[in-house]
């Protein structure tokens, strides 16, 4: 593909997203470019994500996606040798900017990582540990209803409501991913990025996730990695690919796997590589 | 002919051996390698064993016995009426053919019949060497061949060198806990005889501790006391003071290195606190004795408090010092230990540094720390260099750290120095006041031991 046709997709995707029409933006990159020391992991990815919608990335192993993933809220200011460069708003704002806190963006853009993660604390100690650092709730009652509400959002709460103080490390894999995905809802976040939530877990609990997705979907603006192309069919309304550290294509999730506009998309996702 | 030949010698065949026996196998099957068993060299091996094992162990063995054999030999050689008296008197009778003999003066003039008899043993002996010798060399040679002529295709040389090789390996194995029981027990049997003078409850309960005892019955005055709590006490003290030093400044330095310190005051620093493991006890000996005693008696004399010259504080204060590297290198691999993606999801929630080092890194990482933290104090117990130096030996029950107190070590080190007889109390407390220091830190160690153990188990 000539590199002419690319930029214009990139052109089309960036300045004049399909859908922009009807969702607003939530969060937009220009011309970002990342680099793990000398190697350039992220090369000008123009990139917009719709408010209340999920949008998948997919790609091969290697290709950067969840390395954007993590410069949505900044958690790759925690390696040491990574460097960011370009335009990353959330709600117009610059989130690379100086005068924003990272403590208060990770409140408002949460996370939930690839293998489940619970502390070593009870179910209830988990999910209040963020709303305790934030200071969101302070009486017992309060935070009675954030545990409740979260876990009940997480489709957890039937599961677990007799066992609030048992260790949240003794649930089975599916349960701890939910009670890390509560965990995440508690502190109220407007966006929540999910870096393959489902690839350490079985068919069961994956389909569980899912469902799960499909209805945090009204409350959360969500962008998810997935390894899992029909996953990403499933659960996503806009589905960006990546590939050596750019992005192909975006676009609606049927279009992208319906009628691609790029070779090396068409190759992907029908399991020519990757 | 010396030993060390007869070794040499063994060594050689063993060589030899191990070539014939290479070479035989090849030859065996024209050269073909895939046709033998085994590879070659398992064939070389097996005959070089062989060669070398039998005729060593004839030697250990002999050489076993062969003290015994010619000692008897030679006291029938001399007359009736001189080994015809008792046990003790015959170990000297014998003492002294083996002194003549060597040539050194023997305790009393010697008759023809003892010079006879010295004779006789050095003549015994001499044969004995020879024919030792000889019949090494004679069984070496013999299985060598024999294992040489055994070599065919289908023999599993390879399965018989490593099964040699396994028992090899679980005797030496065997000598490191033969030794250790052998020790507790050389403990357990001399601090027994201690307890048959001294009853275990006044020795555990005792508040007096004087270990001088009258030399005649006579004698008045001296007479011991051996309530050991003094000691338990000072030794406590004096650990807790450490223990007081070591743990928070490891424990902070240890977070420090593992979650703040960039990569390049990393690989410097960490290299230079390991420095502090490496000084010998007994320079942190004088420079407890020699820097920081007269130091805190300085300052307390300027505070208006009576300080002694020598402190528990003093002592406590330095072996503090000396256990913060390892306080700090064991907290330092717990803290490593617990899993980055706890870290990720606490700062993924928004948490700061600290947050996540106060509620998640350090509650995950406790029991490491604790067991640590054990592993420390149960070396600051027998700790003995620094406070043989610096903590003084007067006994006195106190926890107040600015006076002399004395531990459990500084006794032993203090009894047990210069000539002892070893059957008086005053020396044989030395084995009481061990046994009990090593259950204490036995029972630490097994404690922190398992503590540690089930803190891996929950992440590994």
């Amino acid at each position: 593909m000539s590199v002419q046709l690319r930029s214009q997709i990139n052109e089309a995707s960036g300045r004049a997203p399909a859908r922009s029409a009807t969702v607003p933006v939530k969060i937009a990159a220009e011309n970002v470019n990342v680099y793990y020391g000398p190697k350039h992991a992220l090369k000008a990815i123009n990139l917009m994500i719709g408010e209340k919608q999920v949008t998948a990335l997919i790609g091969p192993s290697g290709c950067g996606k969840s390395t954007f993933l993590r410069c949505l809220n900044r958690m790759n200011d925690t390696i040491g040798i990574c460097r960011v460069e370009g335009l990353i708003t959330l709600d117009r704002e610059n989130i690379y900017d100086k005068s924003i806190d990272v403590v208060q963006l990770r409140a408002r853009v949460g996370m939930v990582f690839q293998k489940p993660n619970p502390f070593p604390k009870s179910i209830f100690d988990n999910i209040v540990y963020g709303p305790r650092i934030h200071g969101l709730a302070t009486t017992r009652d309060e935070l009675d209803e954030i545990v409740q509400i979260s876990l009940e959002r997480a489709g957890l709460w039937s599961e677990v409501k007799d066992r609030l103080r048992e260790p949240g490390t003794g649930l089975s894999g599916g349960q701890q991913q939910r009670l890390c995905i509560a965990r995440a809802i508690a502190v109220s976040p407007e966006v929540i990025l999910m870096d393959e939530p489902c690839s350490a877990l079985d068919p069961i609990a994956t389909a569980h996730i899912e469902e799960l997705i499909d209805e945090l979907r009204e409350n959360y603006t969500i962008v998810i990695v997935t390894h899992n192309m029909q996953q990403a069919a499933r659960v996503s309304q806009r589905t960006a690919f990546f590939h050596l550290g750019e992005m192909v294509e975006i676009g609606d999730t049927e279009e992208i796997f319906t009628n691609p506009r790029d070779e090396r998309t068409q190759g992907y996702i029908t399991g020519r590589y990757g | 002919m010396p030993l060390s030949f007869l070794f040499a010698v063994l060594l050689l065949l063993s060589i030899v051996g191990y070539q014939l026996g290479r070479n035989r196998a090849v030859a065996t099957v024209d050269g073909k390698i895939s046709r033998l068993h085994s590879v070659p060299s398992y064939y070389g091996f097996y005959v070089a064993l062989w060669a070398g094992l039998p005729a060593f162990l004839i030697t250990i063995l002999w050489l076993v016995l062969q003290g015994s054999i010619v000692d008897a030999l030679v006291m029938n050689s001399l007359p009736a009426a001189m080994t015809n008296v008792s046990a003790q008197e015959l170990t000297l009778l014998r003492a002294d053919v083996q002194n003549l003999a060597a040539g050194v003066g023997a305790s009393r003039t010697p008759d023809p019949s003892m010079l006879n008899a010295a004779a006789y043993y050095l003549e015994l002996r001499s044969i004995a060497r020879w024919a030792m010798t000889g019949l090494a060399v004679v069984i070496a040679l013999l299985a060598l061949s024999a294992a040489r002529t055994r070599i065919k295709p289908a023999l599993r040389a390879r399965n018989q060198v490593e099964r040699t090789v396994n028992v090899f390996l679980i005797l030496c194995s065997l000598v490191a806990i033969m030794t250790t029981i052998g020790i507790v027990m050389s403990l357990l049997f001399e601090a027994l005889r201690f307890f048959g003078r001294v009853s275990l409850f006044d020795f555990l309960t005792g508040l007096q501790w004087s270990p001088q005892t009258a030399m005649r019955s006579d004698q008045t005055g001296a007479v011991g006391a051996f309530g050991a709590v003094p000691l338990f006490l000072g030794t406590m003290l004096i650990a807790v003071i450490a223990m007081l030093v070591a743990v928070p400044v490891g424990l902070m330095s240890a977070i420090y290195m593992s979650e703040y310190a960039p990569l390049r005051v990393r690989s410097t620093v960490k290299p230079l606190l390991e420095i502090l493991a490496g000084i010998p006890t007994v320079v942190y000996g004088f420079f407890a004795a020699l820097t920081m005693a007269p130091f805190i008696r300085d300052v307390g004399l300027a505070l208006g408090l009576s300080v002694s010259s020598e402190s528990a504080l003093a002592a406590g204060l330095v072996m503090g010092i000396m256990i913060i590297p390892f306080v700090s290198s064991l907290a330092d691999d717990v803290i490593n230990a617990v899993p980055q993606s706890l870290r990720d999801g606490s700062y993924g929630l928004g948490a700061t540094k600290s947050e996540t080092i106060r509620q998640v890194i350090l509650p995950a990482a406790l029991p490491g720390v604790v067991g640590g933290v054990l592993l420390g104090f149960s070396r600051a117990i027998g700790e003995t260099m620094i406070v043989v130096m610096a903590a003084g030996l007067s006994a006195n029950l106190t926890i107040n750290p600015l006076q002399a107190v004395t531990t459990v070590t500084v006794q032993i080190a203090s009894l047990i120095k210069g000539d002892q007889e070893f059957d008086s109390p005053k020396t044989l407390s030395v084995f009481g006041l061990g046994l009990v220091l090593f259950f204490v830190t036995l029972c630490l160690n097994l404690v922190a031991l398992r503590v540690v153990q089930k803190y891996r188990e929950k992440y590994d």
